[in-house]
This record gives C-alpha cells, sequence and structure tokens, in this order.
C-alpha cells in the first residue's frame, strides 16, 4: 500500500556506485532522496519546536521494523516513555507491541542540570555504554536519538561535550547503524549548538512556516553527501498515518499524451472541441464571472464522466456536497446516483482550512487513494486568498503535472475579475493560470436589453480544431445547450433579443412566402391568358385557312373552266384539230 | 589502584568507633579503568578518608562490565559520584580533582 505512489517525481534510484542507502519507510522521503538514508551513517534532522521532528524519527524507525525488518532504537532525552507511546498510539503506532516483539527498544535519558556538580574532567562514555547496550539488546540496524542536543543544556563543559560529540558520530559510523539525530532549529544555524558540524553526510530541517496565518510543514534535504537529491522545499503532511513527503515538482515535462479523446457531457461543446471533447489525460480551464455556470459545465463533465463507468473526483471550495447535489438536479443532473454508485466522490473544504501545499498534498492523497480518471477543481481562484500569485501557479502546475504523469483529465473552474465584461476582450487569469492549460473555456455575462445572458465561447484547446464561434451558453432543466448567436449589422443578441430576432425573422420569413405566391399567383394567370389567346389565335387561323383554300379552289376551277372553254371555241373555229392536243 | 577488576567493588573503612552522623552511601560509576577513573576514585578516598571517616562506604560500578546498571542511576558522563544516602541524592560527575567543588556537591562544607 505504502509503496504507491513513490518513484514518482523523476529522480532516478540508486546508482550502485553511489552510496548505499536505507529506505526510511517515509512515504516520499525515498523518493526525493532517490533511496532513502545514507546507509550506516547519522542522519541529522532538525528543525523548531512542533515541526514534526520525533515523528520522522520514530517513523523511520517504526517504518524500519514494520516494512524493512530492521530492528530499532529509540532514545528520547526529552519526552518519558509513556508519553511517547501515548502519543504515538494516536497516530496508529503501537510501540508496546514492538517492543513486545523485541524489535525496539525505547529508552528515556534524563539529564537534570541542577542535581549534577562538574568536579573535573569526565567524558560520556556511559552514553556510549547505554547506547551501545540498547543496540545489542535487539540487533538494532537504526538507532534515533531525540533530541541529541539536550545533552548541551545538561552539562557545562562545552569542549568536552563537542569532543565527544564527535567521537559519538564515529562510534556510530563505525557500528555501521544508520542514526537520525534531531536537533533544535537554532537561530542563524541549523541547530542550535552546532550539531551539522558533526553529521557531514546528511542534514534535513523540518520547517513550520505560518503564512496568512495558515501553517505549512516543509522538509528540505539541504545536504546529502555523495548523492542526488531533491533540493526543493518539500510540504509534507502529518496524517493519521505518519509523515508524507510530497515530492510532486515534476522535474521534466516527459508525461506521455494520448489521442484519446473524452466527452464533456455537452454534445455541442464536443462538436466545437473538433467532434469528440477534450483530450483524456489534459487539463481544462473553465473561467467566468460569478454565476456564469462555471460550476455547470464542471458538474456535466463529471457527470459524463460517471456515465462511462469512470471515477470523478470533484473538489470544491465554495459548496457542500449536498448543496451542489440539489443545485445541479436543476439542469438535469442527478449527481448523488454517481456517489451512491461509488463513481463520484466530493471533497468539499473551505479553501482557508489549510495552506496551499496541504491542499496540494490532500488532494494527491485524495487522488491516489481513489485513483479517479477525472478530477474537478471548483473554483481554483478560491486558493487565492491562502497563497500569492507564484504559489498558487505552483501548486497547480504540480497538480496538472501530476494528474497528467497518472492520465487523470483535470477541469479546473476560475472566477474571472467582475471589471472584465466586454464579451470580445480575452480576461486575464491570475498570473496566466491559463497557460498552464490545454484547453481554455470563457464564460461571460452580456448586459443589455434589460438582462444578462451569458456568452460561451473557446479561448485555445491545444491540439484540437476547435471552433471559433461564440455561442450562447443555455442553463435549461435538460442540462446545457450551446445556442448559436444572431449577429447582424446591430451587434449580437443574446436571450430574448435573440428570441425577438427569431420571432421578426420568422415574421418576414412569412411575408416573403406571400409574396413569392402572389407573384407565382401572377405568373401562372399571365400563362393561362397567353395560352388562351394562342388557342384564340390558333382557332381564327384554321378559319381563315379554311376560307382562302376555298377561294383558292374556286379560282383554280375558274380558269379551268376558262382554258376548257378557249379550247372548245378553237375547236369549234378549227383552229385545232378535234381531238388533237393543244399546243401542236 | 582501585578495585575496579571486580565490577562492582565495595570499599568500606573500618566499622567507626563513634557512632555520630549517618552512614554515607556512595556509588561511583566509571567505564573501565581510564586515568579519569582512577583519578577519581583516589580522589574520592581522600576526601571521605578527610572528611567522613568511618563514616562512608564507596560503591564503584563499571558500566563496561555492567552496562545495564547505566539506566538507573541516568549515567551519562563518566565518572559520575552519586551520593545515595543520606538524601537527597546527589550527583557529581568529573574525576572529582576540584575538591571545592566535590565538598560543595556533596554537602560536605558544614561539616568543617
Amino acid at each position: 500500500m505504502r509503496q504507491k505512489g513513490r518513484n514518482k517525481g523523476g529522480i532516478k534510484t540508486t546508482d550502485t556506485r553511489e552510496l548505499a542507502k536505507v529506505p526510511s519507510g517515509i512515504k516520499g522521503f525515498d523518493v526525493i532522496t532517490g533511496g532513502g538514508l545514507p546507509k550506516g551513517r547519522p542522519s541529522l534532522v532538525s528543525g523548531g519546536p512542533g515541526c514534526g521532528k520525533t515523528l520522522f524519527a520514530m517513523e523511520f524507525i517504526i517504518r524500519g521494523i514494520t516494512d524493512y525488518n530492521e530492528p530499532g532504537v529509540f532514545v528520547a532525552f526529552e519526552e518519558k516513555i509513556d508519553d511517547l507511546k501515548k502519543n504515538f498510539k494516536s497516530l496508529g503506532f503501537d510501540l508496546d507491541d514492538l517492543a513486545g516483539q523485541k524489535k525496539l527498544v525505547l529508552d528515556h535519558i534524563f539529564i537534570d542540570k541542577t542535581e549534577i556538580e562538574e568536579t573535573g574532567e569526565y567524558d560520556l562514555e556511559g552514553l556510549f555504554i547505554r547506547l551501545g547496550a540498547l543496540i545489542d539488546e535487539v540487533g538494532a540496524k537504526r538507532i534515533a536519538i531525540d533530541t541529541l542536543e539536550a545533552i548541551f543544556s545538561g552539562f557545562c563543559n562545552e569542549a568536552i561535550l563537542r569532543s565527544e560529540l564527535r567521537r559519538l558520530f564515529l562510534w556510530l559510523k563505525d557500528k555501521g547503524i544508520t542514526a537520525v539525530v534531531t536537533g533544535e532549529r537554532g537561530d542563524r544555524t541549523i541547530t542550535k549548538y552546532g550539531l551539522e558540524e558533526y553529521v557531514a553526510d546528511c542534514v534535513i530541517t523540518l520547517d513550520h512556516r505560518i503564512t496568512n496565518q495558515i501553517a505549512t510543514r516543509r522538509l528540505r534535504i539541504i545536504k546529502y553527501r555523495g548523492s542526488v537529491h531533491g533540493t526543493d522545499e518539500y510540504p509534507f503532511l502529518i496524517s493519521q498515518d505518519g509523515i508524507s513527503v510530497l515530492p510532486i515538482t515534476s522535474l521534466s515535462l516527459s508525461h506521455t499524451a494520448t489521442t484519446e479523446r473524452i466527452g464533456s457531457g455537452i454534445p455541442r461543446l464536443d462538436t466545437m472541441l473538433g467532434g469528440m471533447g477534450y483530450y483524456r489525460g489534459s487539463s481544462v480551464l473553465v473561467s467566468g464571472q460569478a454565476g456564469t455556470g462555471k460550476t455547470s459545465i464542471a458538474a456535466t463533465f463529471a457527470d459524463a464522466a460517471c456515465r462511462r463507468g469512470e471515477k470523478c473526483l470533484f473538489m470544491v471550495f465554495e459548496e457542500s456536497e449536498s448543496q451542489l447535489t440539489r443545485n445541479m438536479r436543476s439542469i438535469g443532473l442527478n449527481l448523488g446516483q454517481w456517489v451512491k454508485k461509488g463513481l463520484l466522490k466530493f471533497h468539499a473544504v473551505r479553501p482557508t482550512a489549510y495552506s496551499l501545499e496541504m491542499h496540494l498534498s490532500m488532494m494527491i492523497k485524495f487522488i491516489e487513494e481513489y485513483e479517479p480518471q477525472v478530477i474537478i477543481v471548483d473554483p481554483i481562484s478560491n486558493l487565492y486568498p491562502v497563497g500569492d500569485d507564484i504559489q498558487v501557479r505552483s501548486m497547480l502546475m504540480r497538480l496538472i503535472d501530476y494528474a497528467k504523469s497518472s492520465q487523470i483529465t483535470g477541469l479546473f473552474t476560475n472566477l474571472s475579475a467582475d471589471e472584465v465584461s466586454n464579451a470580445y476582450a480575452l480576461e486575464a487569469t491570475h498570473l496566466h493560470v491559463s497557460s498552464l492549460m490545454d484547453t481554455w473555456m470563457i464564460l461571460k455575462h452580456i448586459e443589455g436589453n434589460g438582462e444578462r445572458n451569458r456568452a460561451f465561447s473557446i479561448v485555445k484547446a491545444r491540439g484540437l480544431a476547435h471552433s471559433n464561434q461564440l455561442r450562447e451558453f443555455i442553463l435549461t432543466s435538460q442540462g446545457i445547450q450551446l445556442l448559436d448567436l444572431y449577429k447582424g449589422s446591430e451587434g449580437v443578441f443574446f436571450g430574448s433579443a435573440r428570441v425577438a430576432q427569431e420571432n421578426r425573422e420568422a415574421a418576414s420569413r412569412v411575408i416573403r412566402n406571400e409574396e413569392i405566391e402572389r407573384k407565382q399567383r401572377e405568373l401562372d394567370r399571365k400563362k393561362r391568358i397567353m395560352e388562351n389567346e394562342i388557342a384564340m389565335l390558333k382557332e381564327k387561323f384554321a378559319r381563315d385557312e379554311d376560307d382562302i383554300r376555298i377561294l383558292i379552289e374556286q379560282d383554280l376551277s375558274r380558269e379551268k373552266s376558262v382554258e376548257q372553254g378557249k379550247k372548245d371555241l378553237a375547236v369549234l373555229r378549227n383552229a385545232e384539230k378535234r381531238g388533237s392536243n393543244r399546243g401542236e | 589502584m582501585m578495585p575496579v577488576k571486580k565490577s562492582i567493588a565495595e570499599v568500606s573503612c573500618e566499622p567507626g568507633s563513634e557512632p555520630p552522623g549517618e552512614m554515607w552511601e556512595l556509588r561511583l560509576y566509571v567505564a573501565g579503568q581510564t586515568p579519569n577513573s582512577l583519578t577519581a576514585f583516589e580522589n574520592l578516598k581522600n576526601i571521605c578518608q578527610e572528611h567522613l571517616e568511618g563514616r562512608y562506604r564507596i560503591e564503584v560500578i563499571d558500566l563496561v562490565a555492567n552496562p545495564q546498571l547505566a539506566k538507573g542511576d541516568q549515567i551519562i558522563a563518566v565518572p559520575t559520584l552519586i551520593r545515595k544516602l543520606p538524601t537527597p541524592v546527589k550527583k557529581i560527575i568529573g574525576n572529582l580533582s576540584n575538591t571545592e567543588k566535590v565538598l560543595v556537591g556533596l554537602d560536605l562544607r558544614k561539616v568543617n
């Protein structure tokens, strides 16, 4: 279980040429150190009060026993054994049980200066003997000394103490035991009494810083001789199962990108995004002013993911789970059913509940536990009161990187500043959070005609042939709808203006149709008239033709008879032979 | 030469002829026969002889031989001298060469 999540973060694991290392068993720590603490050498863990030094030391011992079968010794200078047992029981470590198995020895070394008089030279052989006896008691491979510096308050002769400390660390090294020594942070030094002088191999500082009334725990490896290590300050958490360090600043942009696409839950939006929705594993930013429907887009996406049978982690900073579920019912989303089926999980928390790093840590922890395919953060802008721009950006970058490396699609909403109300101006996100995102969609209020309407557009979609059109964004009881805008000389129409325009267009269409019909009828009529006339003419012509033909025939027959008359006359006059041909 | 060959050595003075004053029980923790151990033992003996004639018992514990005994009296530095009796328990560390401090530490000053 605890192995999970290790070896993320891109640091190479131990090279054989490097120092031999012992896994501490502290979640995440072994990743940033590339394997753990230097084997057989002492390491120094320093920090102020309440920063988790004792827990670090104790967890090192306990994980050694439970995870790596290395018996351990815990020497406390400050806390009584009974108190230790009680404190660690609340963190789920049963020290009595381990001690009973002869794998753990706890000892409390008590120094009270008031009852000690120094009367000459001395050394700390007594301490060595005690430690030696404890180590031999269980054959320990690990030892934790918390807090060694207490001896400085117990003895006056610093010269002796220093030479004895040097001897102690050499002695620990000779024993080949992996040691964690804790020290109190000094004003200007890593530890109050300069223990770092003696522990040359590995120095770790723990810090508990408060910014804007919110505390963050951080861990930093100041030095680690002979080893590559992460140099950042890593936030860490103290939770029910101990410390978890989060090495989530990825060192490279090496995540593989899939070409798989997943639907947004809004068919029209999928079309606008080149037909099939977002890329799996991409990051999506939805920004907009208050009440523009960012959460609705997010919830629709969550719903779509659950419909595909994927798991979705919904992190809300503004509403409670039940409030969000109720509200989303108004756009026809039944998120409750997915929660029941275990496909949807809410993590609703006030942004100011913890620090940014803690938020990030919690998110990563939830993601590791729940293993969702889709995460939603609503809204990221609520994190701004908690940290400054750079911190929020860095946190989001790490969250996105983490999500991408796990092929998790992330949808983030961002509340835009109210000043940006021009529909066509590209709004600025805080410190260009948008550049971290693959797809960026903007929702805007458009005021006019005595109403507010919402306009939706895609600003960018890396690797997607997306639509450049503005759409009107409408929330209906059946879900989200993206409608075409009416654009004309008078501008863009939204809402009721769009409806009015639709009506106007419908009316003018009716008029146009009537006109066409009228003209058609006119044409028909003309055609009929023309045809009638043609018919009449034809009839007249036929009549005329008959008349003329009769006349022609009459003429012809008259001529014939004249001709015959002439012939007869000639015969009569004997000018022609009877019966001979005419013309002879 | 101090008798630390035995792990726990007891050096008692002759039973005192004068009964006054209570018995002093002193325990000296050492770690092997180091110069400091030897010096401490010598110094302790001398001081006792001088100030507690006949009223003291010294127990020398060698932690090298009995490491587990270090825990009871919370021994870190050696040599450490513990005044078990009379109460309250007093703890003195070092080779006891600063006699003045030893006397203060053992509350022996008023005796003289």
